[in-house]
């Protein structure tokens, strides 16, 4: 008769069995089974957080940086429901993960027992799926079904909610059923009909783009390197959202930048424009697209996703390629040159105008900024940041807000999981823990969190777990005293009227470094900042770099609220030029 | 066009809405109604009826009608976000117009009055195969079935023949023929 096995125990065998090594996690009454059987499993090492959301940030970071799914450990009640923060966020980026929360036992459940919520109720709207485990019997089945959910298809998180009852109960423990799939839904739903289709529509293109989103980073590394064949052979500009960047290098020529509403006024004029638009992997998101009605009005488009309700949801498209990123481009790549063989006449010339017209608007250089001797520029900071570190294998991770558009405009990412932020939820504090989920994945690598002052004050005690592993993540402080993003949408659009936008009591970061023992640098003048910079990469150990920088400074090219791509703000530089507009700025 | 203040877009032209049927095949497991439901609630899509029940209990599946109003775009969205749940198996989708399809719903009256104004409403209730479920001397309790609209209608009717309570099921639907829903 085989042994049985406990709840607890089946939890962390089910761990080993998907090959986990770390989880993200808080102690607490309903988990505490699992955490006795920790000390059983030397392969898994458990990562002490102060505050679950930071666990479940910590995890979106290593699963983002790893391509491996994020295992977060919770308890009942408000373990649980500071999680959710996390796990919504997780959700609106596609990140795997897996969160474990513990439930009071079963026979409790509905009584209002101390610390009991309905977790499967209040996460079922933010995961992919979620499961309340009443049967012991259930338990080592729905582990491994959670995996799977989460990993397979459009990456996202999934909840496991196990009372403590069932954490003690015993059974038999089952191996999983890898033949099993998830009611007969497949991924790869396209044709080679489709993609000569498409490849027609690429041979007749005069004025292409290709739009590469997140889904080529969740697809994996193949999925970049054939983005950046298919990019080679076609010669076409690409250019990328927010959660694309790294997929394609970008200080390559062909490369325009990101796109939306703080894009570059090539990549936008470019999407406007085109008479073929190629998506590959991105979601259409409001911040992308613009007033819809004119957006890329005289476009063919095309869309690659994995998932179908991505598709037609926001933009209605005129080819919809259902699949993985990996499958799809590498068939098309394959397709193209087998048709180059036949008659080798490439479509490159076709485009030379097209080229000529973007490299016109690159003239622009929309990503211009006033640069200054006396304060440092918040751009200027993140290009010296970029300039120091980008001949080591760099992992960044951000806050929400000015800082983050920044560091996206001014940091170029040359390979996918280098980048890590929060796009689709715009979670405030998701930097720091994200930053120690990734330095966790990866102990050897720089990583560094380009926050803003108010952001990082949101998750700020997650320094404490970056001391206590001794994780040497790098915490650089665009710090301009205010709740930036907030304060230029009120400079915009609602008369300067910097209602609460402005942080009157900040903490002095230095003292704070000292307080959570890592090392504080501080830097307020652009004399000083590479040197700084220098000492902050070179330290061995967890830092906080309180850099202050010119507090008015706003973050351009920008496409104001319903406005199509054509229609951008540009930055001071160009405004001078403009007086026509008369008060610039504030015509939204 | 008034200025917008806002961080999002303008909602653009809106398309007419049209009434259709979802067909959800799902495992019948806890909490499932819960995701169905909540994908409508929490994508701000509309349920005009919903049924549900269980068809097949060895395989343990249930069969959830919904009634709903929606753009094309909609539509396909609800379908597609539909096949996305896990327990969901398979969604069919048609328009209330369409022959090939039969709906129908359940409605229940609490008739109350005299012999002859309960007889008055058996008459009002012929088109729709009336069947007296209890009777007393004052008081009847009538199943029809028939179209919403058409329930809509007797309700009113019957008001002034003595109906004082009514109970009606969402619609439930069935193909024409002798092929099923895919």
């Amino acid at each position: 008769m085989p042994k049985l096995l406990t709840g607890a125990e089946i939890v962390f065998k089910c761990l080993e069995d998907q090959k986990v090594e770390h989880i993200f996690g808080y102690p607490g009454g309903a988990v505490l089974p699992i955490y006795d059987e920790l000390k059983n499993h030397p392969s898994i090492k458990h990562i002490l957080v102060r505050h679950e959301q930071g666990a479940g940030h910590a995890a979106e970071g290593y699963a983002r940086s790893s391509g491996k799914p994020g295992v977060v450990l919770v308890t009942s009640g408000p373990g649980a429901t500071n999680v959710v923060t996390a796990l919504t966020d997780a959700y609106m980026d596609s990140v795997p993960l897996v969160c474990i929360s513990g439930q009071v036992p079963t026979h409790l459940i509905g009584t209002d027992a101390f610390q009991e919520c309905d977790t499967t109720g209040i996460t079922r709207p933010c995961t992919k799926h979620n499961w309340l485990v009443k049967d012991i019997n259930d338990l080592s089945k729905v582990m491994h079904e959670a995996f799977r959910v989460a990993t397979t298809g459009r990456p996202g998180p999934v909840l496991i909610d196990i009372p403590k009852d069932i954490q003690f109960a015993k059974t038999k423990y089952k191996k999983s059923n890898k033949e099993k799939k998830l009611n007969g839904k497949s991924h790869n739903r396209f044709s080679q009909d489709q993609i000569d289709e498409l490849v027609k529509l690429i041979n007749k293109a005069k004025k292409p783009i290709i739009y590469s989103g997140g889904g080529v980073i969740n697809s994996g590394p193949k999925a970049s390197q054939a983005l950046r064949e298919f990019v080679e052979l076609t010669g076409f500009p690409i250019t990328s959202t927010l959660q694309g960047l790294g997929a394609y290098p970008g200080d390559d020529n062909q490369f325009l930048g990101m796109l939306g509403m703080h894009g570059t006024y090539e990549a936008n004029n470019a999407m406007h424009d085109c008479d073929l638009l190629i998506n590959i992997g991105a979601r259409f998101d409001d911040r992308i697209t613009g007033k819809i009605d004119e957006f890329s009005p005289n476009s063919k488009k095309v869309h690659i996703d994995i998932d179908p309700s991505s598709i037609n949801k926001i933009i209605k498209v005129d080819l919809a390629i259902v699949g993985d990123v990996t499958s799809v481009i590498s068939k098309i790549n394959k397709t193209i040159a087998k048709r180059k063989n036949g008659h080798s006449k490439s479509n490159k010339s076709n485009i030379a105008k097209w080229w000529e017209q973007i490299e016109k608007w690159r003239e622009k250089d929309s990503l211009n900024f006033v640069n200054s001797d006396e304060s440092i520029k918040p751009q200027h900071a993140v290009q010296r940041l970029y300039e120091l570190t980008k001949n080591k294998d760099t992992y960044v991770t951000t806050e929400v807000g000015q800082h983050q558009m920044w560091a996206a405009q001014h940091y170029k990412f040359n390979k996918p999981n280098r980048w890590m932020t929060s796009g689709g939820l715009g979670t405030m504090g998701y930097g720091l823990p994200a930053a120690v989920g990734v330095q966790i994945a990866h102990p050897e690598k720089l990583v560094i969190d380009i926050a803003g002052e108010a952001s990082v004050l949101m998750t700020m005690q997650e320094m404490s777990t970056a001391v206590q592993y001794n994780l040497p993540i790098k915490i650089f402080i665009l710090n301009n005293q205010y709740m930036g993003m907030v304060r230029q949408w009120q400079e915009l659009l609602h008369e300067k009227n910097y209602s609460e936008s402005y942080s009157e009591a900040l903490p002095d970061f230095m003292k704070m470094a000292e307080a959570y023992g890592c090392k504080g640098i501080k830097a307020d003048n652009p004399v000083d900042l590479d040197d700084k910079i220098q000492e902050m990469i070179d330290y061995d150990g967890p830092v906080i770099f309180d850099c202050h920088v010119d507090p008015n400074e706003n973050c351009f090219p920008m496409i104001p609220s319903g406005k199509p791509h054509n229609q951008m703000i540009l930055g001071p530089n160009d405004q001078e030029e403009n007086k026509i507009k008369g008060k610039g700025k504030a015509l939204v | 066009m008034p200025k917008s203040k806002s961080a999002y877009s303008i909602p653009t032209k809106k398309q007419k809405p049209d009434t259709y049927i979802f067909v959800v095949w799902v495992d019948n497991e806890a909490g499932v109604l819960a995701r169905v439901v909540g994908l409508f609630s929490g994508r701000g899509y509309n349920i005009e009826s919903l049924a549900v029940a269980e068809v097949d209990a060895i395989k343990n599946i249930s069969r959830i009608t919904i009634v709903t109003t929606g753009t094309p775009q909609v539509i396909d969205q609800i379908r597609l976000q539909l096949t996305k749940l896990v327990p969901v198996h398979k969604v069919a989708e048609f328009k209330r117009e369409d022959k090939g399809v039969i709906f129908k719903e359940m409605a229940l009256f609490k008739v109350v009055g005299k012999r002859n104004k309960i007889q008055k409403c058996l008459n009002a209730c012929k088109k729709f195969n009336p069947v007296i479920l209890d009777e007393t001397k004052t008081s009847a309790v009538i199943q029809i079935t028939a179209l919403r609209r058409e329930i809509d209608k007797m309700n009113k009717k019957l008001k002034p023949l003595g109906l004082i309570s009514t109970s009606r099921t969402g619609a439930v639907a069935m193909t024409r023929g002798a092929k099923i829903f895919n």
